[in-house]
């Protein structure tokens, strides 16, 4: 594991995987909105405004996803001290923020024609709506701590903090009677959803997986990246060279 | 010889009742918000008396979050701080008493003069038990979320709002439930005792829990 998590042979890895990941991601995404799109029924009651489900449902996902990636990075940050941690860590945030919006935007566009509001204060959307703000703040909290590795640390703390709401984003619709319809996927047994529903929304939640995991992967190569670009321009300049391209091109070689 | 613990409590009492911006302060903030509210929404004294419960709620939240952000930084700037971290006691205790001693100052101040300033509300007087109760109970729980904050940002020089940033989200159960509890004092289709236990034990929780949260984040200064 170690080897893994080592940042050169991190970037090897990376520069490796990455094409197939990132085809993988475009193959299924096709596949996933043609089924939501053609392949997959209009709803008896909702008619076609059910297709935003499968888009909807899988950012949600994603977005809860995204934050036990960061949560994992954060332990990964406190309890071995390692820089590839810290930067998988910060290059989460913006990502599970951008899903956490994509789902909240989504459940509001929904929202309008099925309950005739774009936004209740219900437990479900209240906790989701603090998860986006959580990644808000933990955004701001990278961008105000100029020390890489003390703004790691920070974060890494508050992001174990709001590991409470996540549990509450979970059981919010079986613990409140909400608006919002309870788990009709994962849930005791079996799911609750057609088959021909079903198909197409799994499709599109590993198209949104894959989706993260290409996104996650290149913010964190260029999170190393840009820490290497910054502890060599700091060099150059304290030698007094100014010769910082040359620097850069002499790291790539050895 | 006095306890470390006690005369750390003595100082962090003395340093917040005499250095300004202490409980004073904050209790003249908190009538400011009480008084402004009614210019925004209109004087009707039966909204007044509706809401009022939870004017009070927002009230008390933002005075306390107000007067977090040096609750740590003070210590960092004039080095007390290190001495505080290199000392033999468990920083989660200093931790710990430093946020009794912040809501002794401060917190406590609200919560006498929610009642006062309740009645400027219009609200009846089950209302204002409410309230005042749950304020005694669940303001401690704000100022020990309040300190992972402000261990966080204790070295930034524009800490606060960043501080409000991060704390305020982690509220909202202690808001919730605290004023539920003060909403259900007055009507008696409601239960006062669930919700006000849940905000006891967001409390107790949040004791337990946010010290050491806070004394990893002050840990985390000095490296």
């Amino acid at each position: 594991m170690w080897k893994y998590a080592n940042p050169t042979f991190f970037l090897a890895l990376v520069a490796r995987v990455l094409p197939w990941v990132a085809g993988l991601t475009v193959l299924l995404l096709a596949v996933g909105l043609y089924m939501t799109f053609f392949v997959a029924p209009a709803d008896y009651q909702q008619g076609d405004t059910v297709r935003i489900m499968y888009i909807h449902v899988p950012a949600a996902w994603l977005s809860v996803f995204c934050y036990m990636t960061m949560a994992a990075s954060a332990l990964g940050t406190l309890v071995w001290r390692h820089p590839l941690a810290d930067a998988a860590q910060k290059a989460a945030a913006p990502i599970g923020a951008a899903f956490t919006f994509i789902c909240l935007v989504t459940g509001s566009l929904w929202g309008k024609p099925m309950w005739g509001t774009w936004w209740v204060w219900d437990a479900r959307l209240t906790s989701v709506l603090v998860l986006f703000l959580i990644y808000l703040g933990l955004i701001a909290l990278w961008q105000t701590i100029e020390e890489p590795g003390r703004a790691a640390r920070a974060a890494a703390i508050l992001t174990l903090i709001g590991v409470v709401n996540i549990p509450i984003i979970k059981f919010s619709v079986d613990w409140w009677n909400t608006l919002h319809q309870p788990a009709s996927v994962f849930r005791m047994g079996g799911p609750t959803i057609h088959p021909t529903m079903l198909w197409p929304l799994m499709v599109m939640a590993l198209a949104f997986t894959m989706l993260f995991l290409t996104l996650h992967l290149m913010a964190t190569r260029n999170e190393i990246l840009r820490r290497r670009v910054h502890r060599l321009t700091m060099l150059a300049a304290g030698s007094g060279e100014s010769d910082v391209a040359g620097a850069r091109f002499a790291d790539q070689e050895a | 010889m006095k306890s470390p613990l006690a005369a750390l409590f003595l100082r962090e009492w003395r340093l917040a009742r005499r250095i300004g911006g202490g409980g004073a302060m904050g209790v003249v903030f908190f009538l400011i918000m009480v008084t402004i509210t009614p210019f925004a929404i209109g004087p009707d004294l039966n909204l007044l008396g509706r809401i009022g419960p939870a004017i009070l709620w927002i009230a008390a939240l933002l005075a306390t979050l107000l007067g977090l952000d040096r609750l740590f930084q003070a210590d960092h700037e004039d080095g007390s701080l290190d001495l505080l971290r290199m000392a033999d006691t468990p920083l989660e205790l200093v931790v710990l008493v430093k946020c009794l001693a912040h809501w002794a100052a401060t917190g406590l101040p609200l919560v006498i003069a929610a009642p006062v300033f309740g009645l400027m509300l219009a609200l009846e007087p089950p209302a204002l038990a409410g309230v005042t109760a749950s304020l005694f109970v669940g303001t401690p729980a704000l100022t020990f979320m309040g300190a992972m904050g402000a261990a966080l940002t204790a070295t930034l020089r524009r800490g606060g709002l960043l501080m409000s940033i991060l704390v305020l989200p982690m509220t909202v159960p202690v808001l919730i439930f605290g004023v539920s509890s003060a909403a259900a004092a007055t009507d008696v289709s409601l239960s006062f005792t669930t919700p006000f236990l849940v905000l006891c034990a967001l409390t107790l929780a949040s004791a337990a829990g946010a010290p050491f949260a806070a004394a990893a984040a002050l840990r985390n200064l000095g490296e």
